[in-house]
């Protein structure tokens, strides 16, 4: 157990896999987003309500999803950073922090043109909206944390607690259309009695949460080995492995 | 040809749905891009780097 452990904190170990994994990951991306994309924007039939205006749901569910997903690897990778030293940690950290403000921008702006024509509005002080905003906010601070402090050890731990501290904001996304009442609607798929979704529309959108998923992957796999090859270009072994 | 005018005035919609996409994909691709650019300066960084400890070495 230990060993597995020691294996996957060994850099020239973490980027070899990734370089053998992520172009796997990259092309099964690629081949279920043009699927979900297909199927939501061509198959899958018009919402009785909101005619063609729900088929904006295929690409805001999941980047709501997987902005929230991103924020707690980050949070968790930073916790391991600080508690046990991990370089590696701290890298895929630093790696998911655009990529996570990316998906966090997306589920804001497509939310907002959703809002427009269904709400009235292009946006709302609500609950979900809100705390949703302010997780943008907490990758941008992330980021900009660790270009403003030029010790690179300095800046990568106090990052590392503000992404920790900002991991409170998660459940409040969460449970934002729970505890207020806010215009956002409640869940309606992850709810417990059976998913209130046709499965026409159900499936495309399945597709595109785990194109997703897998894009996150793939991009956080290139960036954690740019993050390995900035760190350990004095190592031998990266002499080694550009030789040949 | 009346059904592809039909998709892409989505409903009505169209003003609304297709920023959305289009928006959504432009990030998602600009983010991958910036990932394999980051890699390839970080490459050439790092073979700069090893060629000049060879140098010195030898």
């Amino acid at each position: 157990m230990f060993k597995w452990i020691h294996r996957f904190g060994s850099p020239p170990f973490v980027y070899r896999l990734s370089g053998r994994i992520a172009p796997v990951l990259g092309v099964l991306c690629l081949i279920l987003m043009l699927t979900g994309l297909y199927l939501g924007l061509v198959v899958a039939p018009a919402d009785y309500e909101q005619g063609d205006s729900y088929r904006i749901i295929f690409v805001h569910v999941p980047a709501a999803w997987m902005s929230m997903f991103v924020y707690v690897v980050m949070a968790v990778s930073s916790a391991i950073f600080l508690i046990w030293k991990m370089k590696l940690a701290d890298i895929v950290a630093q790696a998911s922090a655009p990529i996570g403000a990316s998906f966090t921008f997306i589920a804001l702006m497509s939310g907002s043109l959703w809002g427009k024509p269904m709400w009235g509005t292009w946006w709302v002080w609500d609950a979900r909206l809100t705390s949703e905003l302010l997780l943008l906010f907490l990758y941008l601070g992330y980021i900009a944390l660790r270009n403003a402090i030029e010790h690179p050890q300095l800046a990568a731990r106090t990052a590392a607690i503000l992404a920790v501290v900002g991991v409170v904001n998660i459940p409040i996304i969460h449970f934002s259309v729970d505890w207020w009442n806010t215009l956002h609607q409640p869940a309606t798929i992850t709810k417990f009695d059976k998913p209130s979704m046709h499965p026409s529309m159900l499936k495309p959108l399945l597709i595109m949460v785990v194109a997703f998923q897998l894009l996150y992957f793939y991009n956080l796999l290139v960036r954690v080995r740019s993050g390995i090859l900035q760190r350990e270009k004095r190592a031998a072994w990266v002499a080694k492995e550009l030789e040949n | 040809m009346e059904s592809i005018a039909q998709f892409f005035s989505m409903g009505g919609y169209a003003l609304y749905v297709w920023p959305a996409f289009f928006i959504t994909f432009l990030v998602l691709i600009g983010n991958v891009w910036f990932g394999a650019r980051e890699h390839r300066i970080a490459l050439r960084d790092a073979k700069r780097r090893a060629v000049q400890v060879k140098s010195s070495q030898e």
